[in-house]
């Protein structure tokens, strides 16, 4: 086992843009009777959340906050070397969406571009990246853009996501300052679970064919998807979360000798309510830290754990501020991290 | 403890108004669901401290099954 460590890198500003079409979930009753709609939606906890409509896509959402980062802490453009673009929904199979979003946002060709895909852990394995490049004395300002509508991935006709997902984009920039403490990362894989959550056919193992767009009925309960639409396992994932999360945070603390009640806050994957809540009682956690919008933007995969900071922790990250990240998801990958904040400077969320 | 573990069982799948037995095939139950099988696995994981995956959950039928589950950890 092994972890990263930096020091004197962090993130300093933070924004993020959700699209302005509000589902209500209680009404989201196209496909299935009100009464069954209701149990599912009180279970999950995901009361709201933001769909985007065809015309936007993740990089459209990121764009918007990322504008509105830049302008709203007065970054000088020509200093930003690196931009990451974190998403599984990207605008084309090629090229990379963070080379489009380099011309968009008027950055240098100088500028480091490229993307990682890597789902619902990928903010945390981004930023170890991005401060790995960063700890390095050449590059001056780094933006992390991390936006996903898995709106578009998921079939409505399958009640076994049909309720979870939403759709977001963040924009994170990352400097180096001596101000900013240590910094840990557990990175973790796990690929005999790849069957867990996934999209079977689209790529270049199951190319698509009118055969792979057709919908199907794919189990005893009735739910109808087509191979181009994710499924997921919940009941499995839910099982491998317990298992897997609570020990990872749990060894990471030993090594960092650190305890869980020191944090000033914990940003959890918002996976959905019944997995989040089960998790922090079983590390008996205090609630009180745990910031949650899986009420209002539902899963919004790698997205959820900076947007519940920027939705949630505006006004409370003045001064330095000690945070433990912890998210997981499909590949199976997941991750846990410590970050120090030093007074980060949070935008207004954006409609887009 | 198989009293015990029939209270746990009738606590989490919301089960009011009928008796529950040890032979019982818990699929049979109208409080049945694939959210009720979330809430079980859950128990199990939280009461027992077993992580069972679906597969191994497809092999058992009855109350029985189940409580024997949990003795064998």
């Amino acid at each position: 086992m092994a972890y990263l460590y930096y020091k004197g890198v962090g993130i300093t500003a933070l924004s993020a843009a959700v699209p302005r079409t509000v589902i209500n979930n209680y009404e989201y009753t196209q496909y299935f009777p009100k009464e069954e709609v209701k149990e599912v939606v009180d279970k999950i906890g995901v009361f709201e959340r933001r769909f985007a409509d065809a015309d936007t896509c993740s990089s459209d959402l990121c764009f918007a906050a990322a504008e509105k980062l830049l302008s709203d802490n007065n970054i000088d453009r020509t200093e930003i070397d690196l931009l990451v673009f974190i998403s599984q929904t990207p605008d084309y199979r090629m090229p990379a969406t963070s080379v489009i979003l380099q011309h968009r946002l008027g950055l240098s060709n100088s500028t480091i571009a490229f993307d990682i895909t890597l789902g619902c852990s990928a903010f945390i394995y981004g930023i170890s990246v991005v401060y790995a490049m960063m700890q390095q004395s050449g590059l001056r300002k780094a933006l992390i853009l991390d936006g996903e509508t898995r709106s578009k991935v998921y079939s409505p006709k399958d009640r076994r996501t049909a309720f979870i997902f939403g759709d977001a984009g963040v924009a994170a920039l990352v400097e180096r300052n001596e101000k900013f403490g240590e910094s840990f990362f557990s990175l973790n894989s796990d690929g005999s679970r790849e069957g867990l959550i996934k999209i079977d056919a689209g790529g270049y193992r199951n190319p698509s064919s009118v055969e792979t767009l057709k919908e199907k009925v794919v189990d005893e309960y009735g739910n109808i998807r087509s191979d181009e639409q994710a499924y997921m396992n919940g009941g499995d994932v839910f099982t491998f979360v317990n298992r897997e999360i609570p020990r990872d945070i749990k060894n990471l603390l030993e090594f960092t000798q650190r305890d869980k009640d020191s944090f000033d806050f914990l940003v959890f994957h918002q996976a959905n309510n019944f997995i989040n809540t089960h998790v922090a009682k079983k590390l008996k956690l205090d609630m009180d830290k745990i910031p949650s919008t899986i009420e209002k933007y539902g899963n919004t995969s790698s997205v959820s754990v900076p947007l519940t900071i920027a939705s949630e922790l505006k006004d409370k990250m003045d001064g330095e501020k000690s945070l433990l990240l912890s998210a997981f998801g499909v590949g199976m990958t997941w991750a846990t991290a410590i970050v120090p904040f030093v007074d980060l400077k949070i935008s207004d969320i954006v409609e887009v | 403890m198989e009293k015990e573990f029939i209270g746990k069982l009738k606590e989490v799948l919301e089960i009011e108004d009928h008796e529950v037995n040890m032979s019982d095939e818990f699929r049979t139950y109208d409080e049945w669901s694939s959210l009720a099988y979330l809430s079980v696995i859950a128990m199990l994981d939280e009461d027992y401290e077993i992580q069972m995956e679906e597969a191994d959950f497809k092999k058992l039928r009855t109350v029985a099954d189940l409580y024997n589950a949990t003795l064998e950890k």
